[in-house]
């Protein structure tokens, strides 16, 4: 036993730098956070072809839409927003507690409105860029 | 309500920021997913037709369907800004720096906006 | 596991498994160094009981906090082969062939071996005020306050924790930021927010950039909570009310 302890000698550990890398759920919740990109990448595509539509430069817009690597982004962007859309909605009933007769709505059924909202949402969208009232 | 006299409450622009960023996260939810599947995905890869010009111009004549771009695009841009804060600095420790990285996403955000006014009016 | 007849115990009593302790002697150690022993791998023995074995049988200079062995005082919290668990609920069995690593709890100061500096967490606690503020009140007190259980519900879930801080070791935020309040601490100020007896104001201390708003919604601190508090759901509630508060301005203040 050593008997000179220097006092206030507590061992502060560094910072660790792959910490996301440490488990499995830290690594989901990086990915989850880095779906931002992609939710700026995406909202930066349709001002492209915001723009595009309302220059009249539509079908240079396609050309460059439609290169491999252009797909390619866009296909991670689907992901992306798709992992995005999941987690968001499935964490939502967290802040917002729903009270009926004193007792909470259960998270499944707040889940369960927020994700039929998504696919009515999707669909009015569709209709109305694929063929709206003619 | 009842604080020690002489201490001084810091105010936080955090309460602004986080409405902003949750705004954003839902409508990003709501409809970001099938406007990328469509015009970056099935439309180039000639699984759907492209609509015509004419038809996209129509929509975007609509005033409400701009305003409403225009929402989606700043709130998305948000949300996005605010991820991408606290991302970088929980990933790189960058915590220090955190009013310039600030500046410079929500600043990014509001330039998106701008950009997005700037082409529908 | 519950299978604990003569036979086992015997069998089990023949095998061991290895545990790899952190150990940290302050003015003898730089840092943390591990430190093999072979303990017997009894079906029913916890992490914590291969500690007690150590501390009694092997080594006797290793020290770590512990009380009720049974998940209700709070003081076994350790790491675990990296996860944040209470050692007096984590078997050994668990680890199949070992080995099992047993660090200190991760974002805190560390003493000595297992031991860890809580200081900043009840400073963190207190400045929350845990407790029933009243108002307009003289001593002694000899009302009764009755609650009808929806009201004890809305917060009962929350006075579950035993300020075990798994969830402040499992919390990246507060691991990477020592002065973040905390999942504990916030939860536990949710705790009296929502009892229909308490009087107080938190405001003020919660609606701070190192308070909720640094909280990312890792999720951690709730899948680690031995109680089932959901610390989390606690932070992102009151992120809802504070910013209501502060957009609203007719809301109370």
């Amino acid at each position: 036993m050593k008997t000179e302890v220097p006092a206030g000698a507590a061992y502060r550990p560094r910072r660790d730098r792959l910490w996301f890398a440490r488990t499995r759920s830290y690594t989901v919740f990086v990915l989850r956070e880095l779906t931002s990109v992609f939710v700026a990448w995406s909202v930066a595509f349709l001002l492209m072809l915001v723009s595009a539509v309302l220059s009249g430069g539509l079908p240079e817009f396609v050309a460059l839409a439609g290169r491999p690597w252009m797909i390619a982004i866009n296909v991670v962007a689907l992901a992306a927003t798709a992992f995005h859309s999941v987690t968001f909605l499935n964490l939502a009933p967290k802040a917002t507690v729903v009270r009926l007769d004193g007792y909470r709505l259960p998270a499944w059924m707040i889940q369960g409105g927020n994700h039929s909202l998504w696919l009515v949402v999707s669909a009015v969208i569709a209709f109305f860029v694929l063929r709206g009232f003619r | 309500m009842r604080r020690a006299e002489g201490v001084a409450v810091r105010r936080t622009p955090e309460p602004y920021l986080w409405l902003l960023f949750s705004g954003g996260g839902v409508v990003a939810a709501l409809v970001l997913p099938v406007l990328v599947l469509l015009f970056g995905v099935l439309m180039p890869l000639g699984v759907v037709d492209w609509p015509t010009a004419g038809h996209l111009r129509g929509l975007l004549g609509n005033v409400l369907v701009r305003l409403a771009l225009v929402v989606v695009v700043v709130l998305c841009l948000f949300h996005a800004a605010h991820r991408i804060r606290h991302t970088s600095e929980e990933l790189l420790g960058l915590a220090r720096f955190d009013l310039v990285i600030a500046l410079f996403c929500y600043g990014g955000a509001i330039a998106g906006g701008v950009i997005a006014v700037m082409l529908m009016f | 596991m519950t299978d604990t007849t003569q036979a086992v115990r015997q069998a089990a009593g023949t095998r061991t498994i290895r545990m790899e302790v952190a150990r940290y002697r302050p003015g003898q150690d730089a840092e943390p160094v591990f430190q093999g022993y072979d303990v017997p791998l009894m079906s029913d023995w916890a992490v914590l009981d291969g500690l007690n074995h150590i501390k009694d049988q092997l080594d006797g200079s290793l020290s770590y906090r512990w009380s009720c062995r049974m998940g209700v005082c709070g003081s076994c919290g350790m790491t675990v082969n990296g996860e944040a668990r209470l050692t007096c609920g984590t078997f050994l069995s668990e680890y199949g062939d070992g080995p099992v690593r047993v660090e200190p709890l991760k974002g805190f100061p560390i003493i000595r071996d297992l031991v860890v500096d809580i200081d900043g967490f009840l400073a963190k606690l207190s400045s929350v005020r845990p407790w029933l503020i009243r108002e307009g009140e003289d001593l002694p007190l000899t009302a009764e306050y009755a609650q009808t259980p929806e009201q004890l519900e809305a917060y009962k879930q929350y006075s579950m924790c035993i300020n075990c801080l798994l969830c402040y070791s499992a919390c990246p935020v507060y691991v990477l930021d020592p002065d973040f309040l905390g999942p504990a601490a916030i939860a536990l100020a949710q705790r009296y927010n929502l009892d229909s007896r308490d009087m107080g104001d938190r405001f003020d201390v919660l609606n701070q950039e190192d308070a909720v708003w640094g909280c990312t919604f890792v999720g951690e601190c709730t899948k680690v909570c031995p109680k089932h508090v959901d610390p989390a759901e606690a932070i992102q509630r009151y992120k809802l009310t504070a910013a209501l508060r502060s957009v609203l301005p007719w809301s109370r203040r």
